[in-house]
């Protein structure tokens, strides 16, 4: 693989996806000084807010430690040269969200949708755009559907108006093949100018291998989280990825020591558990679940007495999308009353 | 003469179909009109139920509004068109059921506040919410009739082939319409909704989940018989409407999961989320057919 010389934009994730392990309790102070040393070590783009994006603050999906708001206002003034990204999840956020950060002065909105329903994008993707913000389609849990139909969901994506596009492993399932295929048809039928993104998950340890999979198929810009803080087993561990595409020559305009000392010296220190594979998060990625169930699989499990690994087993089963961590409580429920 | 108040229906897609199969069946409305705006598969079902067809609109029933004594209409459209429908045929005396989110006239979640709205007297216009609405107001409601509730939300899960391009280009219009519902008719202090849209085959039958934030501690057995109560209510026009799990407590917060199976009439049975629409309508018009025949409206 000869990645020399290639231009790779990396996106922080800790700040937004990093929430979910910290189940969004990490505060406007902990965000200002991490975005703050992120942005010293070149990261040129970082995401900021709730763990499921603007709007994410529910009894669902967990209450933060302070309003998308607050995190974003907080934020941005201090930044020299990062810009900062907020998600949203079309059902759970609305344009009314996105106009509060667009005001607030994010760069980039990211509109996430089921890898199947690019079609609820269309409005939020639409006005972004015609905001002329730097807009993202990130198609979710793509490792369900095929690189055919994921192109198809993509070009949707693009047409709303979009200018990249996101191929995301949600679940942290995917092989590198299964990057390389998607990328490389997505890369052959988009646009040229259409930018394209990976976002992994660290389940079975492939965040490197695959965000590797992906520039090397035509993606330019890669998610990751320095010290992998993230949903599951953690985002692709963005201090690894940057000093690997080092080592490999390619161009990030990242200082890898500064960012080592960031994910060493401000992160794990930040960590309530170490983010890690383990028995729980490598089940997401084998069996392919939606990452962020993980903490609420273990609440479930300590509560109704069964196994967490059984719980996310189960909603493999179901075949639970993104946002539905709501069948978790009802999943446990039923198996304890099963068992008894 | 009969006491049945004719009636008509704008939109001859899914929605309108299903309605059409319900209100046929009906002892208080008899559908005569179906409204679309082009010839269409809805229309020529329509036609084939003996229904008289309109293919421009509503323009094309204005016309014969007072020789067919169209008292009532269902406008099963989208928001974008419906004040205009609306507005037509107010000017011509018929009460218009709202099926859109346009949500122009009041709220109407019908086991919770039609017996009030009934009692204001007649209505323009009445908005039923929307699908989710439909199928988690009752739960908050019923917590919020026991004890103040601070906050309700509601999760709303749906199988991707019963959601049509209509909700899918205006998302954002099912979330802040529901919130407001649960505030509103929900007695929620703080309303807030999510949909989640899965694509599983075969498809999934619509899920809910209702959690409320009480501002004391619940008391549980009021809130139970609440819950239990509300359910049987629904189920009089929604036979599919299942309490599957709950109500659960921990701490301040009450949860609930329901389930809604449509009953299959032309929607499949997963689509309980438009079932329990199309259902909610018919009941809030056949309880004004009922008002007005007592004379009480």
């Amino acid at each position: 693989m000869d990645l020399k010389g290639k231009k790779v934009t990396l996106h922080d994730m800790c700040l937004r996806d990093g929430m979910h392990p910290k189940q969004h309790q990490i505060s406007v102070d902990e965000m200002v000084d991490i975005a703050t040393a992120l942005d010293e070590s070149g990261v040129p783009l970082i995401e900021v807010t709730h763990g499921d994006g603007l709007g994410g603050s529910s009894v669902n999906y967990g209450f933060p430690a302070a309003t998308d708001e607050e995190y974003l206002d907080a934020v941005i003034p201090k930044m020299k040269n990062a810009k900062i990204s907020a998600l949203l999840l079309p059902g759970i956020g609305t344009i009314d969200h996105l106009k509060m950060a667009a005001d607030i002065g994010v760069s980039t909105i990211r509109v996430a949708t089921h890898c199947t329903e690019a079609d609820v994008s269309e409005q939020h993707i639409g006005l972004s755009s015609q905001m002329g913000l730097d807009t993202v389609g990130f198609l979710m849990m793509a490792h369900m559907i095929s690189a055919e139909q994921l192109l198809e969901q993509a070009l949707l994506m693009e047409s709303y108006g979009a200018n990249c596009i996101y191929c995301t492993d949600s679940a942290g399932y995917m092989l590198p093949h299964h990057v390389t295929e998607r990328i490389s048809l997505l890369r052959s039928r988009l646009k040229p100018e259409t930018e394209l993104g990976f976002h992994g998950h660290h389940n079975m340890a492939l965040g490197v291998a695959n965000s590797l999979a992906a520039v090397d198929a035509g993606a330019n810009r890669i998610d990751g989280s320095a010290a992998g803080l993230g949903a599951g087993a953690g985002n692709t561990p963005l201090e690894v990825f940057a000093t690997v595409l080092d080592r490999m020559e390619a161009e990030t305009g990242v200082n890898i020591f500064k960012l080592m000392a960031v994910a060493e010296e401000k992160i794990v220190p930040l960590m309530d558990q170490i983010v890690r594979v383990d028995r729980d998060s490598l089940t997401l990625g084998y069996a392919g679940v939606y990452s962020s169930f993980l903490l609420f699989a273990q609440r479930a499990s300590a509560k109704f007495g069964v196994p967490s690994q059984d719980i996310l087993l189960e909603m493999a089963r179901l075949k639970a999308v993104g946002g539905q961590e709501d069948l978790i409580e009802h999943v446990a429920m039923e198996m304890a009353k099963a068992k008894s | 003469m009969s006491k049945k108040l004719r009636a008509a229906i704008i939109g001859p897609g899914n929605i309108g179909t299903d309605l059409l199969m319900k209100a046929m069946r009906s002892d208080w409305i008899e559908p005569v009109w179906m409204v679309g705006i082009e010839e269409s598969e809805g229309i020529k079902r329509a036609r084939d139920f003996g229904m008289k067809v309109s293919t421009s609109g509503v323009d094309g029933l204005v016309p014969f509004v007072e020789e067919d004594n169209i008292q009532i209409a269902f406008d099963a459209t989208s928001a974008y068109v419906h004040a205009d429908n609306s507005r037509k045929l107010n000017e011509k005396g018929v009460i218009m059921i709202d099926l859109t989110p346009a949500a122009i006239g009041p709220y109407c979640i019908p086991p919770v506040n039609l017996e009030a709205l009934l009692k204001e007297g007649r209505k323009e216009n009445v908005n039923m919410v929307t699908c989710g609405g439909q199928a988690t107001i009752p739960m908050v409601a019923a917590v919020s009739q026991v004890q103040e509730v601070e906050y309700g939300e509601i999760v709303a899960t749906v199988a991707s082939k019963s959601i049509g391009p209509g909700t899918r280009k205006n998302i954002d219009e099912f979330t802040r319409t529901t919130a407001g519902a649960i505030e509103k008719v929900g007695g929620a202090k703080k309303g807030k909704a999510i949909i989640v849209v899965n694509p599983a085959e075969p498809p999934l039958i619509m899920r809910d989940t209702i959690h409320c934030l009480t501002k004391d501690e619940p008391n549980q057995e009021a809130i139970i018989a609440s819950v239990h109560a509300m359910v049987e209510k629904v189920q009089q026009y929604v036979p599919g409407y299942r309490l599957i799990n709950g109500p659960i407590f921990d701490g301040k917060r009450v949860t609930v999961f329901m389930e809604v199976e449509g009953l299959g009439d032309f929607l499949p049975k997963y689509s309980g989320n438009l079932d329990i629409m199309t259902a909610a309508g018919l009941r809030t018009a056949e309880l004004y057919a009922e008002a007005i025949a007592n004379g009480t409206i």
